[in-house]
């Protein structure tokens, strides 16, 4: 899109050194985390390239050897492949050469990598096997002598995957994916990715027009989620007062929101009028199956939704299963990439249900719509207004878990953790 | 799923072909002036009561994946997706404009269903933003004749060029 002079876009053009969190306060968060360009390379930096383990794929995308995938690792384009010997690799998507960005298809299968600029050629692996005219021509022209291709390989990530998730970080320091993900978020991420065999069902993308940030947020937020979905309440599927919790690890990046469909809960005048305009009443479903669970995992919630640090979200939402994939787009956007799947063996139906399902989430979700406005009218509030800062005081004794929707404790241990990594 | 035997599906003659394609050029007219005005209540009565409805990337598509952002099948299934637009669903006023152009009829079969494609092009204005290109894509239709002889959709897939959507997508196409 064009950026146009007269429009705001809130970015604050001042220096790091310059931006004060405000009063050293939880409860406060100052607009331009969202707006900074200067904060959003320091997110690349200590966050994305740091030590985190980052979603780049699902196993089930390679089903042969040389197999790949283009991916993300925070904004920087990556490839992910399946070599000859069946390891796994992601390398950055960049010619050493002059910075092509070389592997242009979403996915595929290669023997090698040819930048088509120049020619230099990269193996499966991503190392650097040839570039054209090293020695010149007839003596003359061609790379100084001491030219050593092993030099220009482009960078290596490491690898690890789990059940069938590959992850990869850039940093020698990052501990385990396990020990990364700690045992909260651990049990939750298995109860999807158990060991069955993934198989996937379709791929979505949107930009939305909101910062990176918002989307964890708005999953760390359970107080949004009956007031602003008004579907959620008024077909039943989450109303405060049912089983739910908020699930975090203990540095507080990563998060599940979990909730059990109660149907037994009567929706009395006195909730109704709390929820304001969020409940519709006397709208049934014309199509009761609709909302139907059918039983599959070993969980007591019917929806989790887990935020794992830095860019993937899980959705389990009843029988719709999703992997979203968050790829910063400067400040004041990013881009999510949906891998809807199952599971292989689900019988014709049941891939069915999911497809009726998968009209809850997405980008054209009756849920995936509110969330997708909402963040784009918070950036609009940042781009437009005079920059201040958000409250996020709900639920004031906790930081990180809690039992109850009407808090924003896990916010909270989110900016505890972003402050320390990012030095604010 | 439950796609209808379309195996014997065959071309038409030129002069079968000429006034079915205007037949559905008007259909398509009506269809586009219904989602201009946002009148949802109206848009469920272009098809029948079993119709399949799918908004999905070329990609899947191409690749003969499954979902869709919109997965519909069944009457039920329509009027909750109006009802969701009219009473539930929270989002900016926009308008949209849309242009449905390049009819091709297909073929048609022994059980008098009707193959036909169209291209799309759907245009959004937000209220305090420049119009903006929101979608480019191409229908797959299979239509009917209800007992009155009119055209309906018995099933219709809106595949998009345009991988990557402009924040959400509220309304169908």
């Amino acid at each position: 899109m064009p950026d146009t002079p007269f429009i705001q876009d809130g970015s604050n053009s001042g220096m790091l050194d310059d931006l004060c969190w405000p009063d050293d306060d939880l409860t406060r968060i100052p607009d331009w985390i969202y707006t900074s360009k200067a904060i959003l390379e320091r997110e690349r930096e200590r966050i994305f390239l740091g030590k985190c383990w980052n979603y780049v794929a699902l196993e089930a995308e390679f089903d042969e050897i040389g197999s790949f995938k283009r991916s993300y690792v925070g904004d920087v384009p990556v490839i992910v492949t399946r070599n000859d010997e069946d390891e796994w690799k992601v390398f950055e998507n960049r010619c050493a050469h002059r910075g092509v960005e070389f592997c242009r298809e979403s996915r595929g299968k290669a023997k090698e990598f040819i930048c088509p600029y120049h020619h230099w050629t990269y193996d499966i692996s991503g190392k650097l096997i040839a570039v054209p005219f090293r020695r010149g021509d007839k003596g003359k022209g061609g790379m100084p002598e001491d030219f050593n291709m092993e030099e220009y390989n482009p960078r290596q990530f490491r690898v690890a995957r789990r059940n069938g998730v590959v992850f990869a970080t850039l940093s020698d320091a990052t501990e385990t994916l396990e020990e990364y993900l700690g045992p909260e978020t651990l049990e939750q991420f298995d109860v999807v990715f158990s060991g069955r065999e993934l198989k996937v069902l379709g791929y979505y993308r949107n930009r939305l027009s909101g910062n990176w940030k918002l989307y964890h947020e708005n999953l760390k937020d359970p107080y949004h989620a009956t007031l602003l979905h008004v579907y959620l309440a008024t077909f039943r599927l989450m109303v405060a007062g049912q089983k739910s919790a908020m699930i975090c690890d203990a540095v507080g990046r990563h998060a599940t929101a979990a909730s059990a469909k109660d149907d037994s809960i009567e929706i009395d005048d006195r909730m109704v009028d709390e929820m304001k305009g969020a409940f519709r009443v006397g709208m049934d479903l014309n199509d009761e199956d609709f909302t139907r669970y059918v039983p599959e995992f070993d969980s007591p919630w019917t929806v989790t939704m887990s935020t794992i640090w830095p860019n993937l979200i899980v959705q389990r939402e009843l029988n719709t299963l999703g992997i979203r994939h968050i790829v910063p787009r400067g400040p004041h956007a990013l881009d999510m990439y949906w891998t809807m799947f199952g599971y292989v063996g689900d019988t014709e139906e049941m891939t069915k249900h999911r497809m009726k399902q998968g009209n809850l989430m997405g980008p054209s979700g009756y849920l995936g719509v509110d969330d997708n406005e909402a963040i784009k009218f918070l950036q609009d509030g940042f781009k437009r207004s005079i920059p201040s800062e958000g409250v996020v005081k709900l639920d004031p004794e906790k930081e990180g878990g809690t039992d109850t929707l009407i808090s924003e404790a896990s916010i909270r241990s989110l900016y505890r953790h972003y402050r320390e990594v990012m030095g604010l | 799923m439950t796609a209808p035997d379309i195996s014997d599906m065959a071309p038409l003659l030129a002069e079968e072909r000429g006034p079915l394609r205007l037949e559905i050029e008007d259909f398509n007219t009506e269809y586009a002036a219904v989602l201009d005005a946002q009148e949802m209540k109206r848009w469920p009565t272009f098809f029948t009561g079993d119709a399949f409805y799918r908004i999905t990337a070329r990609e899947n598509f191409d690749e003969g994946l499954p979902v869709g952002l919109v997965w519909l099948e069944g009457e039920a299934m329509f009027l909750d997706r109006v009802a969701a637009i009219e009473n539930t669903m929270v989002f900016a006023p926009r308008y949209l404009r849309h242009y449905i152009t390049n009819v091709n009829v297909v073929g048609a079969n022994a059980a008098g269903l009707i193959s036909a494609e169209a291209n799309y092009l759907v245009v959004e204005t937000l209220m305090e933003d420049e119009t903006k290109i929101f979608q480019a894509g191409c229908y797959k239709d299979l239509f009917v004749r209800g007992e009155d002889g009119d055209l309906k959709l018995k099933s219709r897939d809106c595949i998009y060029d345009s991988l990557l959507i402009p924040n959400d997508m509220a309304f169908p196409v």
